[in-house]
């Protein structure tokens, strides 16, 4: 299976009971551990080299395309050139950069598993695997975000990116007000992750 | 500055950015790409995003062959839904293969 197809197993995020699927892959899991195939202890390292494997870069880059007009332009048109450029090699993944502005708020899911842009983002958070979220921010974006304390203005309009097939995303949030003459440095650190998913804002 | 990647892979292609698309409303059984809830609705090209190993196949073992061109299609979540509540530009894009598309 390709890795970034990969479906998680971890059901403590959602609600309900197990779907058929988790208790499936649960009981194979199960069995290839009772029968000496392979050790949870096998599991737990391969979940933890995941994280070794992609780390968490994108605060890095937006913080440069933040300064850098000229970067921005070029993360915009390819962001997997524009990333090869900064030094981080996306390796298979084509990157779709979605740029918010005053008109238009871009948010990020895969409602058929949990595709998202590990090489800049790392391994994605449960929420953004879970069903409800899958699910809901496709029909009711809007209900959806104010959830997570996002509240758009009617005339600002809301884009949802569906990321089903071979492209990932990342959204290129605005750049908040009172953020002026800062380092690179300095802004990365109030670029947060959900804001890179789309589901909130950066705060100066 | 040069095209990007995207449009250089995919040379031949039925669709351009603009162009008005469905989404056929198939149901096949086995591993698709294109969600149950987009078949059937129309939408817009917002880009071409290149050429790919069909993933109806490699789901299967095969090797994909002939790549097959994907779209990124902007669709009116209004279009999408008839209860949408939100605003009328709020909008929904994803990926469709050119097989799953026809003009509209």
């Amino acid at each position: 299976m390709k890795q970034h197809h990969d479906h998680s197993h971890d059901r403590s995020f959602d609600d309900g009971p197990p779907s058929e699927y988790e208790i499936m892959s649960r009981a194979i899991q199960e069995l290839l551990v009772e029968r000496g195939v392979i050790t949870a202890e096998q599991v737990r390292m391969r979940m933890e080299q995941f994280d070794a494997d992609f780390p968490y870069r994108g605060p890095r880059v937006i913080a440069h395309a933040w300064a850098d007009p000229g970067f921005k332009a070029r993360l915009l048109a390819d962001g997997k050139r524009a990333c090869a450029e900064f030094g981080i090699d996306l390796e298979a993944e084509r990157l779709i950069a979605v740029e918010n502005t005053p008109q238009v708020h871009n948010v990020i899911v895969c409602t058929l598993c949990s595709c998202y842009p590990r090489a800049l983002l790392g391994m994605p958070p449960t929420w953004y695997k879970s069903e409800n979220y899958r699910r809901r921010v496709v029909r009711e974006p809007r209900a959806v975000l104010a959830e997570f304390g996002t509240l758009l203005p009617e005339h600002v309009a809301l884009r949802v990116h569906d990321s089903n097939a071979d492209m990932r995303y990342v959204v290129v949030p605005l750049r908040p007000a009172g953020t002026e003459g800062w380092s690179e440095e300095q802004l990365a650190r109030i670029i947060t992750r959900d804001s890179l998913v789309g589901v909130t804002l950066p705060k100066a | 500055m040069s095209l990007p990647s995207a449009y250089t892979e995919a040379p031949v292609r039925r669709f351009d950015v603009g162009d008005r698309v469905a989404v056929k409303a198939w149901y096949p059984p086995g591993h698709r790409r294109t969600p149950h809830y987009i078949r059937g609705k129309r939408g817009v090209i917002e880009r071409v995003c290149g050429a790919f190993a069909n993933p109806e196949e490699l789901a299967y073992g095969l090797d994909g062959e002939p790549k097959r061109v994907l779209y990124r299609v902007r669709f009116r979540q209004r279009d999408l839904w008839p209860d949408y509540s939100g605003p009328e530009r709020d909008a929904l894009e994803l990926e469709i293969y050119e097989h799953w598309l026809e003009p509209a």
